[in-house]
Formats: C-alpha cells, sequence, structure tokens
C-alpha cells in the first residue's frame, strides 16, 4: 500500500543525504521526495511517498525516527489528508489539435503558462490521479516533455506536524 | 575566556571529557592536532600500524570498560582504513568516538591528495556524523558527539575536520558545554510502566517460559539485574553471542546460546516455549533460522532501548522500548509486590524436559587417540588455566564459536568478539585494548591462523607500549569455518580454502621481540598455557595445532526451525 510520510528535520547540510540513504541502505522504496525549508528557517519539510507492508512502513518509520536529524515524522495516510502535486508539461499544439488540447487543459483546469506557434506548456495542480488522467486524456504522442514535483501533503482538520 | 586554536581545542575537550586513551596514527591533515597533542601528558596515544588496528583496540576498551573509546586519524587512505572498525561497533553497537582528518575546507570537492567524502563513506555505518564548519564549533561538537555514542542504543560517531579548522595561529573562545540538549535525540530513559505490568502479567502465566538475554544487557549493564529476575522467577536463561556474560554461565538455569551453532538444549527449549522475555536482543538471522518457522508457540515480550529492533524480524506480543536495566528493575519491584507466584508445577515440568534435552547432545565432541588435538579441547583447556576469569577476545570463525561454546563466562564484558560484522583481524587490537586499561587481568586473543594474518602487524605496537596479551592461535592450516560450509555444502571442494603458504609464526613472533610456543600434541598443551601464563609481562603467542577436519556443532538446518540442527557430521535432529 502506498504511504505519504512527512518529516520535519534540522535544516542541515547533509541531513537529506541521510534519509536518501536510508532509503537505498536498507532496501526501501522512494517513489516521490519533496523537500524545501519551512517558514522556520532551522527546519526542513520533506514528504516522501513509498509503499510496503505494515512490516516494511513500520520499519521506515522507525528508522526514520532513529535519524538524529529527523526531528518529528507522521504518516499522512494515517488519516485524513490533502495531497498535491504539480506539473509543468509541454505539449504539441499545432493545426486541429491546437483547440482540441486547449479544450482538454480546460476541463482539468490547467493553465497554459507559455505558448508558441506549436506549443503549449500547461501547468496542473492535483493528485496523482488527476495528473495521470490528464496524461492519458492527452495521449503519448502529443507530449514533449514533463516534469513533476512529486507529492506534497498536509493532514485535515486541526491535526498538525510542527515542534 | 580561554583563546584556543581548534587543535588545542580537539585535546582540550578529549581532556574535559576525562579520556583516558586515544588510539590512531598521524598525516598531513590531522599534524596541528598531533602537534597540541605532543604539549600535554594527560592522554595517552597509542600509536598502531593500521588504523583498523586503532578502531577495534578502541572497540575492545569500550566493550569491556562500557565508555566510548576515541580513535584519531588522518583523511583519506586514514579514514577509509578505519571503516571496518567502525562498522564493527556499529552492528555490535559499542560507543565509539572517531575524529578524522579532512582536507582543507577550501579544497574539499576538489579530488584533493588524500581527499576522502568521510561523511559520505562512514554515513551508513555510523549513529550519526559530524562536519566541522567553523573551529569554534568543535568542543560543542565533541561533546554532543560523546553523548550520541553512548546514550541510547550505543554506536560509532565520526567527525571530520578539516584541516584550516585546525590551524594553531586562528584562535577562539574555549568552554566546554556542561550538558547536551538536543530537540531531534531523547533516547527512552524508562520503559512504558502499562507495557511492563502487561509483561510481568505474561511472565506469571508462563508454562513454558525462556529468558532470551542479548547484547543489549551486556551493553547495558543490565547483568545483574537480569540474573535476579530469572532466580526470582527459576526460568531457564539463553544468553545470546552478544549477551554471553550477562547470566553466569556455571548457574544451573543457563542453558547455552541459541542459534546456528547454539547448544541443542536452547534451541530446543526456544522452539517449545510459550514465552520468550527478550532483553536487548534483536532476533538475528544468526539466532532465529527461518523466521517463519520461529518458535510456533512463543509469545513475545520484547525490551530493547532501539524501537527499530522491536518487529523487525520478529513481531512482538509486548513490546517495551527503553533500557534494560530500569525496566528490570521496575519488573522486579512490580513481581516482589505481586500476590500471584510463577506456575511452580509447570515450571518443574518444563526444566524436567530441559534436563533431558541437556542430555542429547551435551557439548561433546570425540578427542583424537593419536595425541593430536581437537580444538574444543584448548578451549577447555585454557578455561582451566585461566580458572575461567580472563577476558576472551575472539577473532572470527570456528574458534570464535569453539571459543563462546566451550569457555563458560560467568561474567559480563568478558566476551569479547564481532558478532554482527563478523570481523577477522578483531580479536588481536580489541584484546591489547582491554589489556591497556585492565594490566592486572588475563586478557587472551582467540584467534586462527587466517584471521590472525589479518592485523597481525600490531605485533609492534605490542612492542612499543608493552602490552602483554596472550595469544592463543588454533592452526588449523585452513579458513575453518569456510571449509566446513565447503565440506557440507560444496562436496567437500575446499576453493581457496587451505593456508598453503604460512608463515613460520615461531619466528615471526621472535622477530617482534616476542615469545612463542609451538603445541602439537595433548601432552604439551596444559604445560604451554600455565608457562605462557606465567610469563605476566611477555606477549606470548600460542602456535597450537589442530585437528583441520573438525565441524563446529550443534549447528542449525538452512531454512529450518530452531529445532533443526545437525549434531555431528552424521547426527541430525
Amino acid at each position: 500500500m502506498r504511504h505519504i510520510i512527512a518529516v520535519l528535520l534540522e535544516n542541515e547540510a547533509g541531513a537529506l543525504s541521510r534519509v536518501v540513504g536510508l532509503f537505498s541502505q536498507r532496501n526501501f522504496n522512494i517513489e516521490t521526495l519533496t523537500v524545501a525549508p519551512t517558514e522556520d528557517p532551522t527546519l526542513s519539510r520533506l514528504t516522501v511517498t513509498t509503499s510496503g507492508s505494515d512490516r516494511v512502513i513500520e520499519q521506515i518509520t522507525k528508522q526514520l525516527n532513529k535519524l538524529i536529524e529527523v526531528v518529528k515524522l507522521v504518516d499522512l495516510t494515517e488519516g485524513d489528508h490533502i495531497e498535491r502535486e504539480m506539473m509543468l508539461i509541454k505539449l504539441k499544439a499545432t493545426g486541429q489539435h491546437r483547440d482540441e488540447v486547449k479544450r482538454t487543459v480546460d476541463i482539468f483546469r490547467g493553465q497554459i503558462v507559455d505558448v508558441t506557434s506549436s506549443i503549449y506548456t500547461v501547468q496542473l495542480t492535483g493528485d496523482q490521479g488527476k495528473l495521470d488522467a490528464f496524461i492519458n486524456a492527452i495521449g503519448g504522442a502529443y507530449i514533449l516533455e514533463t516534469v513533476r514535483t512529486g507529492i506534497s501533503g498536509i493532514a485535515r482538520g486541526d491535526k498538525i506536524l510542527s515542534i | 575566556m580561554e583563546m584556543l586554536s581548534g587543535a588545542e581545542m580537539v585535546i582540550r575537550s578529549l581532556q574535559d571529557q576525562k579520556i583516558e586513551y586515544i588510539y590512531g596514527y598521524p598525516g598531513g591533515s590531522v599534524l596541528h592536532i598531533y602537534d597540541a597533542l605532543a604539549q600535554q601528558d594527560t592522554i595517552k596515544h597509542i600509536l598502531v600500524r593500521h588504523e583498523q588496528a586503532a578502531t577495534h583496540m578502541a572497540d575492545g576498551y569500550a566493550r569491556a570498560s562500557g565508555k566510548p573509546g576515541v580513535v584519531l586519524v588522518t583523511s583519506g587512505p586514514g579514514a577509509t582504513n578505519a571503516i571496518t572498525g567502525i562498522a564493527t561497533a556499529f552492528m555490535d553497537s559499542i560507543p565509539m568516538v572517531v575524529l578524522c582528518g579532512q582536507v582543507p575546507s577550501t579544497l574539499i570537492g576538489e579530488d584533493a591528495f588524500q581527499e576522502t567524502d568521510m561523511m559520505g563513506v562512514s554515513r551508513p555505518v555510523v549513529k550519526h556524523n559530524f562536519a566541522v564548519k567553523h573551529p569554534s564549533e568543535i568542543p560543542g561538537i565533541i561533546k554532543k558527539a560523546f553523548y550520541i555514542a553512548s546514550s541510547g542504543r550505543p554506536g560509532p560517531v565520526v567527525i571530520d575536520i578539516p584541516k584550516d579548522m585546525t590551524t594553531p595561529t586562528d584562535k577562539f573562545k574555549y568552554v566546554y558545554p556542561e550538558s547536551v540538549s538536543m530537540r531531534s535525540y531523547s533516547p527512552a530513559t524508562r520503559g512504558h510502566s502499562g507495557q511492563i505490568k502487561k509483561a510481568v502479567e505474561l511472565l506469571l502465566s508462563a508454562r513454558r517460559p525462556v529468558i532470551l538475554v542479548g547484547g543489549g544487557t551486556v551493553g547495558g549493564r543490565a547483568s545483574a539485574e537480569a540474573t535476579e529476575l530469572a532466580r526470582v522467577l527459576n526460568f531457564p536463561v539463553s544468553t545470546t553471542l552478544m549477551g554471553i556474560g550477562g547470566f553466569p554461565a556455571s548457574d544451573r538455569q543457563w542453558l547455552g546460546w541459541p542459534g546456528m551453532h547454539g547448544t541443542y538444549e536452547a534451541n530446543t527449549a526456544l522452539h517449545n516455549s510459550d514465552l520468550i522475555l527478550s532483553i536487548g536482543a534483536r532476533f538475528d538471522d544468526r539466532v532465529t533460522n527461518a523466521t517463519e518457522k520461529f518458535c510456533p508457540t512463543a509469545k513475545i515480550i520484547h525490551i530493547d532501548i532501539d524501537p527499530s529492533s522491536i518487529s523487525k524480524t520478529i513481531a512482538a506480543d509486548v513490546p517495551i522500548v527503553g533500557p534494560a536495566k530500569s525496566v528490570l528493575l521496575e519488573m522486579l519491584a512490580l513481581l516482589a509486590k505481586s500476590d500471584t507466584q510463577p506456575d511452580a508445577e509447570a515450571l518443574s515440568d518444563w526444566w524436567a524436559k530441559i534436563d533431558q534435552w541437556r542430555q542429547r547432545h551435551g557439548g561433546r565432541y570425540v578427542r583424537n587417540e593419536n595425541g593430536s588435538l581437537k580444538p574444543q579441547q584448548v578451549i577447555e583447556a585454557l578455561y582451566e588455566v585461566t580458572k575461567g576469569d580472563a577476558y576472551i577476545c575472539s577473532d572470527v570463525g570456528q574458534h570464535q564459536m569453539f571459543a563462546a561454546q566451550y569457555y563458560k563466562f560467568d561474567k559480563p564484558n568478558r566476551w569479547i568478539n564481532s558478532g554482527g560484522l563478523g570481523t577477522m583481524g578483531f580479536g588481536f587490537p580489541a584484546a591489547m585494548g582491554v589489556k591497556l586499561h585492565y594490566p592486572d587481568a588475563e586478557v587472551v586473543c582467540v584467534t586462527g591462523e587466517g584471521s590472525f594474518q589479518m592485523n597481525l602487524q600490531e605485533f609492534s605496537t605490542c612492542s612499543q607500549y608493552s602490552i602483554p596479551v596472550k595469544i592463543v592461535c588454533l592452526n588449523n592450516q585452513s579458513l575453518g569455518m569456510v571449509r566446513q560450509w565447503q565440506d557440507m555444502n560444496y562436496e567437500s571442494r575446499h576453493s581457496q580454502s587451505y593456508v598453503k603458504s604460512l608463515p613460520d609464526f615461531h619466528k615471526l613472533t621472535d622477530a617482534y621481540g616476542h615469545k612463542a610456543i609451538t603445541v602439537k600434541t595433548e601432552a604439551e598443551l596444559i604445560p604451554a598455557l600455565e608457562q605462557a601464563f606465567a610469563l605476566k609481562d611477555e606477549l606470548v603467542f600460542l602456535d597450537i595445532y589442530v585437528d583441520p577436519t573438525e565441524h563446529v556443532y550443534p549447528m542449525l538446518v538452512p531454512k529450518g526451525s530452531m529445532r533443526d540442527m545437525w549434531l555431528s557430521k552424521t547426527e541430525r535432529t
């Protein structure tokens, strides 16, 4: 099963490499990884999506907690949560397809953020499923380049991950 | 306020940390630190002949004393040579602080002379590592390093010190912090009372219990509490390879150690048990055999300071995160207050079964009739001559298993071996570290001619500092454990396990100025050992020829349960 683990870690050189190293060292799998400093400049927040049996997920959270620079973490998938990913995608937009691409972008509430006579560059935000659905709807033949940020997540309601 | 250079701060911090010995080897990046070291006399430095040995010396010292060992090496090859010893300490949770030189910060990343990314190289085998970014950070980092290394689940900590952080002319204010507080690191100081209560209820209702004493009992200095608990409950005790000495081997309640070369009675009792109380053991693959067949009827209470050790390989029914000592004290207090007693009748039946199992193998081996020696009898003789009171520092292989099986340890911290990583070459330098700290104790390195040659250069260090360890080399002219597996699994094709060109160990020992005794027959054995131990101030190398065809038994059958064992070359359970 897929899990989204949110981690607060000390914003120090090398802290990220410890997290990434842990995953490869212990044969855990990383599907997506995002990281950036928080409003408190001494802390970074990292979101990792991973999958595995309950035993493996338990080990992942325990081993992450064991890293000295990890301050706190939560498995967001244990409760209600919001997850988002952003995609920038460059699409062929020529001839009769140019309108069709525009319509599809509108249906998915994407935004065209750059235009040439033959290309639309589209920005799209949503959960993984929405982004995947857009790619399917456009069709591989029209896709020139994609870039996805990986998943960020936050718990719903009054649950807060902070120190 | 005192103004010191980074190099002086390194040495002053170690002094303020009350460090007595450091083990190391100088080189370009640590010259400033070595110069500061030369200008004081409270810390003694032991110059090894290879950095790996420095880490094993620090490790041996730490295992015997419970205090962190300290290593000082240079950048590049100095640091990478230390890696095996750091990994050895990591696998066995041994406190250690390793100070590594680094090229000047201005050259990092430029493939400078003797540059290695020690932060990256060491990351998977340390509890934590630090890179010094400014000289003024040095005292704080050193204080944190010792705190992290020796608290919680202990382990090695590396400090990477670029050369320009130690420049003698750059002086900064020196204050050694009195305490450490880290928001991201707070190891458990006691177990959860509710869980402990639940555990005690289970203990009192057990009918076929076994207490499993692991390395965390010995390292956590909780042997006395574990022993008391076992006696109060009258439960059988098995000590893992790392837990040997955590419960007295001469006690009737001791079953020996479990796992691959464990005793028949320990493995069989665990397999048939209805409750296992694990105190700081981590259910390593060398203990459990096939995890899906592990102890099918047992509930498991698992005490461990490291939550990630609990339910890692074997699911625990009652997990207790906390230091062994405080958890056991709490259990003892609850037992003292309890109206319920352990089920004496069930326990009496259980003991009767165990006593039968004890008869089945009982550590038997067959002596040779021609007077040539079996390795087991050498260890038995060693036990007799040292009256069971020596520190035994073992290398890795058959001799390690024989030493653990046939030397009966009544005290903790006396059995010193590389259990997790299985590092050949560990025993000799570890013994040196122990002997320096306990000069009046008998300190023995039990080794084989294979393992010994991995760190024999330390003969030279022993000459320089007069370190009179005794070396018992079970010379079977082959890599015995490899050979045993080849006999059992590869139709005796002894691929590269025969050492064709052994040195003359007698001459070799002479060359370094030590004493050697060669033993080839049973008649020579005891007199040779007595002579060796009578020479209090000399390093004695005993080159003892043993039967190369001998195998270690019992041995768990691969992919089986704990009760599936070979008991000899021809007998299986």
